[in-house]
This record gives structure tokens, sequence and C-alpha cells, in this order.
């Protein structure tokens, strides 16, 4: 790390980094300009393939009826599983399922089993996509059904401890926790439930495949990061990795589910090379609640132990959910309860039920954004139990180590979080007591939470060519989910060359340019733009060589550590006025560009060199010194109808401490985004499964309601001013997920401060609330 | 909640064919109130109904230029811009009218292209996403949307700017609550909804 120069040491007065620069690809985007997976056309011959998904949750494929549709004009294929074409590799073997990074451990269509009802029994392909849309509803696939279980609160389901969840233990102990709360003067249980919620990111998933030769294929892919998706299918095509390219240029968001390789990717790719043609397969809006993961539903239970005065003393925390038939994911929860405040005890255990339901995945903060919910609610029932201030119970209980590791905070600014927030939405004018504000007949509440989410580890290439005529082009094989890093990029760039944003290009989302990490666990601004400011150093490192070589050069004879860049210029440090701009260095070396590139680490990768040989953004994180995380705090206004059970959210405000903040504008508009979905998952978002069937009854954006315009208030975003030499070379702690975690107790806290009733069963909808207020208080 | 926010009760159903005119067209059926102009609907229909099967050669007006395309009955205005055409500025979130990610304009009214057949905005004037910017200069509203990050991903982008530009023209954009309401059609799974009011009723308040 020493040798590692800063952005902080160099760029101590950056010039566009942490202005609210326009988006850089904005003009693409408002013209209708920016090409988006689906959106290939003129690739030679492209035909469509449309998904068959079956109606049954579990059972076996008896028979495909395909002939009528075989008939049809302009079908050229359907594919079922005897039909298909063979994988070198599938992740059905947990062996195999780690090393291809595969979201599921189980590959549809290879074999005549049906896990889950919305499962790809059959390809079909035609000409035009009419055409296949037709042919897909004439195939009919007979199966045998089977008594599916639905979830873990089917009573045929059967509970277990996992040895372990996403590389967690299945049970976690740290002191004697069960003792510390039943010892304990003040305690509290309670058992939050949240349901199914699907990201439904607005751009369906979509595969374009092109086979260009026998062994080279491309695919345009609706991907978080194109480098994974490369192995992923090159490894199950049985392909060398540099036989595939992924272009990912614009994504319609991720959240999360855009971040593995699902298995329509993988028939669009076999399904070209058989029809000879490129392929275009982009899900149903019902198909993609079925194809790319979900964010389970759980069941939380939180029991705690505190002194009088309302210090922890320990947490018992308990988290049920429901996981696939195959693998044993769950969003690990049990990480932020066990960190977010002082905590001398803790004991967290997960439990499982295999489902008939596909896999669950990552989705906006995953673990956190629940576990937040658990936490955060808890803290506000002990602090009314106590009769203290929400706020003041948390300073009581600020944590100003990390309990978890016993590790110092890298950075750590959430006490000015909470004083700005409080000021911003006028805390003081709260009155304490709960159930105690009208306005009309409308009940009316204030309630806040913490958020905090951990700063990844990960790492990742980038490349930098400046032109003598100071343009630059810069690559990285990143992928930009609407987060802002063609933006942000493009300003470190620019302040990194002292050239001014309009000459830099920035290029990603490819994999022909140098491989980065994926873009997710707010990861990619951190890492991205430390390796194109790492890469710009190396820029410099040869110019300084060539100036002090070179007799024409004022710097000529120095030593090369003598020489800094400052805005485009080497100079001497000492003697800043001793030195040229870097063209003309090229200019008399008749260099018209050059080149440097650099590896960017993000996360312990950055503080603990060490471990950098085995980067995986999945492996321990406290191989370093410190504990490295983002802290915020959400604050909010609620106005709740008696009479209809409504709630309507009136005040948002969000402070946030996460390190440097490269842009404030795309920055606010992350931390609206992350806040806006959590107001969904408060109030609305559930995907319902029959608990008979296991099917979504509910699998359209009509009946699956995420949040409008009209249901989202004036917005106040801050950011907090951190500085924060240990996390990476930028400073950079990433708010994509920050921006969720919290929010839906925030609600929560609102509406018990309200209504005086606290609801615990996500999302709250009118019905749960007019049943809390039948309740006494 | 200010009277502004939904249409007074004798404001003629928008003709175009979203899933709002089709709701009050089809709860007509069962009220008598609309009988009569369903009656005389129907007659035009059947006057100028004929049948066609298979692909035929479509001529459509997008953004001021006569598009021919050949395409079958059942093609969608919104899979004829994006399949046939390559205007692929318009774009498909649901498929079902749900989303209002394939919003264009007909005629100037805000229209679901996904709700919509192709053969059937034959002879209207089409507007995409592709045809709102003159050259090089942008139409206001989507300066505005720049201007104030009016999207992060951009998928549903185009059908918000072009909603908007309906919203404002028709005088649904007065208010910050009038204008939450009536932009309510067009979903925005990054949540720019904060910001995408502040572009549309900047330009509403410019208007
Ligand atoms: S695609 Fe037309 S409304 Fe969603
Ligand atoms: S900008 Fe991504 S859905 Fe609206």
């Amino acid at each position: 790390m020493e040798t590692e120069p800063q952005f902080f040491e160099t760029n101590a007065a950056p010039t566009v980094v942490g202005q609210p620069m326009n988006r850089v690809d904005g003009w693409a985007k408002v013209t209708g300009h920016a090409k988006y997976s689906a959106e290939y056309n003129q690739l030679p011959g492209l035909v469509h393939a449309v998904l068959v998904t079956s109606p049954v949750a579990k059972g076996r494929v008896q028979r495909i009826e395909s002939s009528a549709a075989q008939k049809q004009p302009g079908v050229l294929a359907i594919f079922t599983h005897e039909n298909l074409p063979k994988l070198a590799k599938t992740p059905d073997a947990p062996a195999d399922k780690a090393a291809l990074n595969s979201p599921m451990g189980f590959m549809p269509m290879t074999s005549d089993q049906v896990h889950y009802a919305g499962q790809t029994v059959a390809v079909v392909v035609a000409d035009t996509l009419e055409r296949a849309q037709y042919a897909a509803s004439l195939v009919k696939v007979i199966i045998a059904p089977e008594a599916p279980v639905s979830s873990y609160q089917d009573p045929k389901a059967q509970l277990y401890v996992p040895k372990s969840v996403k590389g967690m233990p299945g049970v976690t102990k740290r002191g004697d926790a069960q003792a510390a709360v039943q010892k304990a003067p003040m305690q509290l249980a309670a058992t939050y439930t949240h349901a199914t919620i699907h990201h439904n990111y607005m751009e369906p998933g979509a595969t374009t495949a092109h086979w260009e030769a026998a062994d080279r294929l491309t695919i345009y892919e609706t991907t978080q990061g194109v480098s994974e998706t490369q192995k992923t299918v090159s490894l199950m095509l049985g392909l060398a990795t540099e036989q595939v390219r992924v272009i990912t240029k614009y994504l319609g968001g991720g959240f999360g589910s855009k971040a593995w390789v699902w298995p329509h990717t993988v028939y669009a790719a076999l399904i070209a090379k058989a029809v000879g043609r490129p392929v275009k397969l982009v899900l149903t809006r019902p198909q993609n609640f079925t194809s790319m993961g979900h964010r389970e539903e759980q069941q939380q239970t939180l029991r705690l132990g505190a002194t009088k005065e309302g210090k922890l003393l320990g947490i018992v925390y308990d988290k049920t959910a429901t996981t696939s038939p195959w693998d044993d994911y769950a969003e690990t929860n049990s990480r932020i309860i066990g960190m977010l405040y002082h905590l001398p005890a803790y004991e967290a255990t997960y439990r499982l039920a295999k489902s008939n339901v596909m896999t669950s995945t990552a989705t906006r903060a995953p673990g956190d954004m629940p576990g937040s919910f658990a936490i955060e609610c808890s803290m506000d029932d002990l602090a009314a139990q106590l009769g203290l201030d929400p706020i003041q119970l948390r300073l009581l209980n600020y944590a100003d180590i990390d309990s978890s590791t016993g590790h110092p905070w890298s950075s750590k600014s959430l006490k000015e979080c909470y004083a700005r927030g409080a000021e911003l939405i006028g805390w003081n004018k709260r009155n304490p007591k709960a159930g105690a504000t009208r306005e009309g007949k409308l009940l009316v509440g204030m309630g806040m939470a913490t958020g905090s989410y951990p700063v990844h580890n990960s790492q990742g290439n980038a490349r930098v060519r400046l032109y003598a005529d100071g343009r630059a082009v810069v690559q990285a094989g990143a992928t930009d989910l609407g987060t802002g890093t063609y933006t942000i990029i493009t300003q470190v760039a620019a302040d990194s060359l002292g050239i001014p944003p309009e000459n830099v290009r920035f290029e990603l989302g490819d994999t022909v340019l140098p491989s980065t990490q994926w873009s997710g666990g707010s990861t990619a601004a951190g890492r991205v733009s430390s390796s194109v400011y790492l890469a710009v150093q190396e820029v410099w490192q040869k110019l300084i060589k060539l100036a002090v070589m070179d007799k024409k050069s004022p710097l000529y004879g120095a030593k090369s550590a003598d020489v800094a860049a400052e805005k485009g210029r080497l100079q001497l440090k000492a003697n800043p006025g001793k030195g040229e701009a870097f063209g003309e260095v090229m200019k008399r070396a008749s260099l018209g560009d050059i080149e440097g590139s650099a590896l960017g680490r993000y996360g312990s990768n950055y503080e603990a060199p060490q471990t950098t040989a085995n980067a995986d953004p999945n492996k321990k994180e406290n191989a370093a010194e410190h504990s490295m995380h983002a802290f915020g705090a959400h604050f909010c206004e609620v106005h709740v109808d008696p009479e209809l059970g409504t709630i309507r959210i009136s005040k948002w405000v969000s402070v946030i401490g996460a390190g440097r903040i490269l842009n404030p504008k795309t920055a606010r508009s992350q931390v609206i985004g992350g806040s806006t979905m959590g107001i969904g998952a408060a109030l609305m978002e559930q995907t319902v499964r029959d608990p008979h069937l296991a099917r979504y009854t509910n699998a359209s954006l009509a009946d699956y309601h995420v949040p409008v315009n009209a249901d989202i208030p004036e917005m106040t975003v801050e950011f907090i001013d951190e500085h924060d030499p240990y996390v990476n070379a930028m400073g950079v702690k990433g708010i994509g997920e920050i921006s969720i975690v919290g929010v839906t107790a925030a609600v929560a806290n609102a509406v018990f401060h309200a209504t005086g009733r606290r609801l615990r069963d996500l999302p709250m909808t009118p019905n749960k609330v007019l049943a809390a207020l039948r309740e006494p208080a | 909640m200010s009277s502004d926010l939904f249409p007074p009760a004798d404001t003629p159903p928008p003709a175009d064919d979203s899933r709002r005119t089709f709701m009050k067209q089809a709860g007509g059926i069962f009220g008598f109130a609309l009988a009569a102009p369903l009656a005389g609907q129907a007659e035009r229909l059947t006057a100028y109904s004929k049948t066609v099967t298979g692909a035929t050669t479509l001529t459509l007006r997008i953004n001021g230029q006569p598009r021919t395309v050949q395409a079958e009955p059942r093609v969608t205005l919104l899979d004829a811009l994006r399949e046939r055409l390559d205007l692929t500025g318009t774009k498909k979130g649901c498929d079902h009218g749900q989303c209002g990610a394939c919003t264009v304009l007909v005629d100037g009214k805000r229209v679901n292209s996904c709700l919509t057949l192709a053969i059937t905005a034959q002879g209207k004037e089409i507007t995409t996403i592709e045809g709102l910017a003159k050259g090089d200069e942008l139409h206001p509203m989507q300066a505005a949307f720049l201007k104030h990050d009016g999207f992060q991903c951009g998928y549903c982008t185009p059908g918000q700017i072009l909603s908007g530009v309906a919203c404002v023209q028709e005088g649904h954009a007065k208010t910050d609550d009038q204008c939450r309401e009536w932009m309510s059609g067009n979903l925005c799974r990054c949540g720019a909804y904060a910001n995408i009011l502040a572009a549309v009723r900047e330009v509403a308040d410019k208007a």
C-alpha cells in the first residue's frame, strides 16, 4: 500500500471529480440511441427464440407434442430436453456449480425433471418474433405432476440448518448470547416476515447470440459482468475463454439478478449454433419472474437483551427461509445484525427449507437489506419501551469498532449522518409520543433507521491511452447498470490526466477490454476508478522517464522520483516552474500516443495486498486491519389513513457517508433509487406463490406493484465528506446498496410513530395496517 | 388532495389504443350511457373492415417520414418499430400495457405501442424518441431529463420523455401532485421519479 499512489495526494484539488456533471451517456439515453442487448438487429439472418415454460412446479416431462408448432410457417426448430445439444459442463454437481460461478445447481432441460413452475421445458425458434411466440403457444408439454413444497411455510417443508450460506456458517456464536439475553434486565423478542421480492429491472433478460465462426461466439447479454459471463458460458460450452466475447454496452437495471449466467443465456448460445443463425432470446415479463432469481421470502426472529439504560448485552437471531431443491442459498442477514451496534454477545442461526422454486439470488444489498429491518425495528421498539429517543438509543449503542471482527473502522461518519438527517427532516419537532400527531384525519409519524453496507474486496484492470493531441481513450470491461460508471470514470480519467472530460472517451462492457469484476456489491465505482487512476500513473511514469532522459527537456537529468504530473504537466516537485506539458515530451519522442495499464484493488484486497493472489469477492473480508463499511441514515415522515389503512410517504431524507463521492448528481440518483425500491418493499412489493401449486399468482407488472411516481415524495439526499485512505486508491466506498439498507425499517418506524402499532410483516399493505389499528396500541 | 389530479367527468376519452381507453369503452358496454357512441363506432369499423391475413405492406408515418414495413396484422406497433424498422429507442418492458416503456406519440397523444397493432397506426403521425430532437438540438424535455438526471439505466427513459411531452401538452403537469399522478403510467425501476418530476415540471413551467 505504501507504494501505491493515492488520488488524495496527486489530485489535492480535483477539477471535475466530485462535481455534479451530467451523464456522459445521457445524450444516447435521451435520444434513444443507447443500444441494449436485444437491439442488435443488423446481425445477418437473425432469428427469434421463445421459451415454453412449465405450469407445474414438480414432476417429470412425459411427452411433448410439438408437431402442430413445427408445422407453423417460419418455425426453424423446437428444442426440448430430448434434443437440446449437450453441454460440456452443467452446474448440477456442487463442485461444478462453484467452478462455473453458476447461480443454480441445476440446469433445466438437460433431463425430464421439473423442479419449479416457470422452468423452461422447450424453446421454439422462428424467423419472426410473432411466429415464434405463436408456435410456442402450440407446444404441449405433458408433465406428470407431483405435490410440490411451496415455501418454508408449507406444512410439508423440512427445515434444516445448512453447513454454510454464502460462505457464512449456518450457526455463528460470539460469546454466550443465550445467557446474556436471558439474564438481561431488558428483554425483547420479535418476529419479522418478508414476502418474496423480484428485481423487476425494466429491461427484460435478453441474449443475442452470434457464432461468428465455428469456434467463436459473440453474445450481447443483459449482464452485470461481461467477464463472469464469458467464463461461465465458455466453460459450459466447452470453449476456451477467449473464444467467447460478451458485450453489454447498456444495461437496463440489474439489482443483482443480472450478475450471473442464467439458463436461457446458455440456450440461446446452443441454439444459435444448432440452427446456424444468430438468435435473439428475450424473456417475457412473466418469464422474468421465474428465470433470473428473486429475493427469497423469509422470517427473522430477533431476541435482544439490554441493560436498563438501553445498552445491548446480546442478540440471539434466527432466520428461516425458502431455498431451491439443490442449493443452500440464503441472504446473509446475520452480518449486519452482528456489526451495526456495539454487541458483546451474538448467536445467529440459519434454517432453510428446500422447496420447488428456483434458487433465490443477490438482490440489492443481499442480507443487509432485510437484516436491517429486524435490527432497526427492534432498536426502535427498545427505544420506545425505555422512553428514549430512537437516535439517542442508537448513539448509546454506537459501535466504535466492529464487534464482529474486533477491527477498527476504516472510516465512519454515522454520527454526522444522524445529526444532519435529524436537522433536515426536522426531528426536533417530532412529538416523542407515538400515535399523538394528526393532520386532519391522518395520523402522522416520523421515523429513522441506520444503514450500512460493507466494502467487499474486488479487483480489476484498466487501460489508458493518452494521445499527443490531448485526447484519451480509457478502457475497462466494466458495466454501467445505470449507476453512472461511464460518467464517474470519465471524470476520474480527466482529472488524473489533467485534460477536460470532453477529451476522454471511456469504453466499457466488452470482454475484449481489460477485464474487471462484475458491477455488483457496490464495488464498481471504487474498483474501476482506482484501476483507471493507477493506469494514468503508469502513463506518467513512462513519460517522466522519457523526459528525464531527453536532453531537450527542462527536466533532463532530474530523478524520476523528483518529478510529478500536475494537471497534465510534468514538473519538478521542488520547483514546479521547471517542467513541460506531456504533449511536448511526446512530440519530441515522436509518440502519437502512450499507454498505461493497472490493476485496481478495492477493499481488503487493497489494504492487505498479500491476499490479491486469489481475489474472490466472496472470501473472508477480515484479512485487512480495518473493517470497511459505508454508513448512513434514512429519515421519513408518513401519513397513515386510519380509515383506509393506506400509508403515504410525505418526506424523505437520506444522509450517507460513503467515502469520496465522485459525482453527487449520479450518486443522488442512486440513493433516491435505492430508497424508492426500499419504499416498494416496505409498502407494496410481494410476489405471491400459491401454497398448493407453488406457482406465482402475480407474475406481471400489473399485479406485482412497484412504486410509481405518485408514491414518491420529494427526496433530500446529502453525503458526509469522508476521507478514507484504506479502502482503495480513490477512497471510494460505493453507494448502490447502502441506499436501500434501513429503508423498510425507517418506514415501519415512522408508521409506529404515527399509529402506535408495530407492523412486522412486509409489505405493510392497507389490510395489515387496518388489522393493526383494530388491536389495542 | 387537489381536485386537478383527475380528468373532469365530461372529458372525452383519449383517441388512442391505450388500456385506459379500452377499459372505458369496455365499461361502456355494460352502461347505456356509452351505447350510442359505441354503436356508431361499430358501424364505422364495419364500413372499413376487410380481412387481412399474412404479411402485407404497411405504410407508417414515423417522425415525419413514410416508412414501409412487411408485417402480419398481429404485429404490434412496438414490434414493428423495434424488430422491423430498427427504431429500438422505443422499449419493451412488459408487452402488456403495464409499464409505459413503449410509449410513443400517435397524432400527438401518448400511446402504449405494445397495445397498438401496427396496421391500425397507418395514416397517423407517429413520433418516437428518435424523432424528438431537431438534429443535434435536444427537445426541451430531453434536455430537462439530462439536466435533472431523470434516469439511471435509461431503459424507461424514452417512454418517460414522450409521456412527459404529452403530459405537459395535456395540461397535466401544472402542479407537482398532478404531474406525479399523470406520470404514474410510466414505471421506473431505477427509481428516478423525484428527478423525472423535476424535469417534467420545469418544462411545464416554461411552456
Ligand atoms: S411494453 Fe408497453 S406498456 Fe410495457
Ligand atoms: S431509468 Fe432505469 S428504469 Fe427508469
